[in-house]
């Protein structure tokens, strides 16, 4: 009785609607807040984007695309660039990618929990944040120097995938733990044996997870210039790589995989260093075919994501 | 313990003993506890009394974490092996036993998928066998009918009685010898507790059938032996009618009789 009466105090008082009142502002302020914020976000990168598409949309054509780099920016092009870019993201990914989701099922699903996995476990946390360039050094070191790999499309490749190894290992740990056990358990509980129940159930479940990390460390790849640099990119390749095939058996020829490389962000790099201001347009058309590629290779991501989310329904 | 009645009945399984350790922390304390065929075995007593524990000692679910450790035996009949052993292989014993979870835990597949599953990881692959089992077991589950249409379907969209039913089909699916049931119709409304009730008493006439329960009234329903347990220890064991009625030990009696727990 005692309690009601002292309810019934507040909701006579106006006290009540003030206090609710004063919850809603913070409310509504938090909500500006979050959306002023964002705002800025988006008109640093909308000035940035504008400003390249500003300064090189001009210099997009068919020529650009399937020209060799050259002393004259008139005349020159990002073919090399582009299709080095492409192959190195190829090698890159085809070794990060089988190497990262292995090792994320061992650790996850296989090892039994002890010092040495702990161990093993922060250090993939550290490495994830070690600066790129430290990565360039160590391949420069390992690939270059001891195992004669050459300044090539492979020490390249493998330079990059070590550099998202960890960043894969780490995406594929957080989407095999979201599998809930509920349904680890039921597989089990039909006989399955581990790899059985990782191949037909995590795995499948948790491949939108996977897929995502994959498109964030992929993309975190194809910018990267210091580790390139450091193992020895060249900017002026007048010359296309191998082609990765031949007319004799057996068909198919990796002697692409040793010639030298360039990618995109080199060629940027290497004609806004240039002090003529044709070399600068050049360097913002490049850096818009950058975007685009990048963004495609998002949207392929995105599109076999979606198709495998199809097939499980939560 | 009283001895049973046991003129009717052929022992399927037994535990002799049982103790069972999360870790140092003893969770089972010497549970001796036969299991007998064609029968609906049920488990109760207080939340935390190691009902669930036990019941997955039978498919050595706990073998999947790390620091679990059994003490003694459960045999299972006829062939006499003790299969928490450690030269018995789990997968084998899961092959073997069935278990049905407490909540709905169907694959996110389809609801054909979901019930092949146990049959495919068993080597068979040809579409004519796997369709007659899938039809079988969802017949024994009591969802053929409503299912029946829409095999591809995802096991998803189902109702969670549907669900629950669908998880029995994919247990009955590979013909155990034994099905686990762990509070199968906790998550479930009254009309699907009672589906699968019935179905429960069905399920006895070609299998054996432990059942945990927090309703005491399920377990008088379903069960024709009761064991009551507390704090890791078996209580009482006795036929199911016998122990609402007139239980032996005055702690059963007090549960029983929604005195405690």
């Amino acid at each position: 009785m005692r309690l009601k009466n002292g309810i019934a105090k507040y909701i006579k008082s106006t006290a009540l609607q003030r206090r609710i009142m004063r919850r809603k502002g913070l409310d509504r302020f938090f909500a500006f807040e979050g959306l002023f914020v964002m705002g800025v976000a988006l008109l640093v990168l909308f000035a940035l984007v504008g400003q390249l598409a500003a300064d090189g949309a001009g210099r997009l054509s068919w020529q650009f695309l399937t020209s060799f780099p050259s002393r004259f920016p008139a005349q020159a092009g990002i073919l090399t660039a582009w299709i080095g870019t492409l192959l190195v993201m190829l090698l890159t990914a085809l070794t990060a990618i089988p190497l990262g989701i292995g090792a994320a099922i061992y650790l996850e699903e296989y090892a039994a929990k002890s010092w040495l996995t702990e161990v093993i476990e922060i250090n993939i946390a550290n490495l994830a944040g070690v600066p790129s360039i430290v990565y360039g050094l160590m391949a420069l070191g390992l690939l270059v120097y001891e195992l004669h790999l050459g300044q090539s499309f492979l020490t390249a490749g493998l330079t990059l995938g070590m550099l998202i190894l960890p960043m894969v290992i780490i995406a594929t740990r957080e989407a095999i733990r979201s599998v809930p056990p509920a349904v680890r358990e039921a597989a089990y509980a039909l006989g399955a044996t581990k790899w059985q129940t990782v191949r037909d159930h995590v795995l499948p479940y948790s491949m939108g997870g996977i897929l995502t990390g994959m498109i964030l460390a992929l993309s975190r790849a194809v910018g990267e210039t210091a580790p390139l640099i450091t193992v020895g990119a060249l900017s002026f390749i007048a010359f296309l790589p191998h082609p990765p095939w031949q007319g004799t058996f057996p068909f198919v020829s990796f002697e692409w995989l040793f010639d030298p490389f360039t990618v995109m962000p080199i060629q940027m790099f290497n004609w806004v260093s240039r002090p003529q201001e044709e070399f600068h347009v050049n360097a913002a058309a490049a850096g818009l075919i950058l975007l685009a590629m990048s963004l495609a290779m998002n949207a392929v991501a995105i599109v076999i994501r979606a198709r495998f989310r199809k097939r499980i329904h939560w | 313990m009283k001895a049973l009645d046991v003129s009717q009945t052929v022992l399927k399984a037994e535990s002799r003993g049982l103790n069972f350790f999360y870790g140092v922390a003893q969770a089972l304390h010497g549970l001796t506890l036969p299991v007998y065929d064609r029968c609906v075995t049920a488990l109760i007593g207080p939340s935390g009394c190691g009902k669930t524990t036990y019941l997955r000692c039978f498919n050595r679910m706990h073998d999947l974490y790390p620091g679990n450790r059994y003490e003694g035996a459960v045999i299972l009949y006829p062939d006499r092996v003790n299969i928490v052993g450690a030269e018995v292989d789990p997968i084998e014993v899961r092959m073997r036993i069935g278990m049905v979870f407490q909540k709905p835990n169907p694959f996110p597949k389809s609801i054909y998928e979901n019930v092949a599953y146990g049959m495919r990881i068993r080597g068979v692959s040809s579409k004519a066998d796997l369709d007659m089992v899938v039809e079988r077991a969802l017949q024994e589950a009591a969802l053929w009918g409503e299912v029946k249409d829409r095999l591809q379907a995802s096991a998803m969209n189902l109702s969670g009685g549907q669900q629950q039913r669908l998880c029995i089909a994919r247990a009955l699916a590979t013909s155990p010898e034994l099905l686990l049931f762990d509070e199968p119709t906790s998550a479930l409304d009254p009309t699907a507790t009672s589906r699968i009730e019935e179905l429960v008493t069905e399920l006895k006439q070609k299998v054996a059938i432990v059942i945990v329960t927090h309703n005491m009234q399920q377990a008088a329903r379903v069960s024709d032996h009761t064991a009551f347990m507390y704090e890791g220890r078996l209580v009482e064991f006795d036929r199911t009618e016998k122990m609402f009625t007139n239980p032996s030990v005055k702690l059963t009696e007090d549960y029983v009789t929604g005195r405690f727990g």
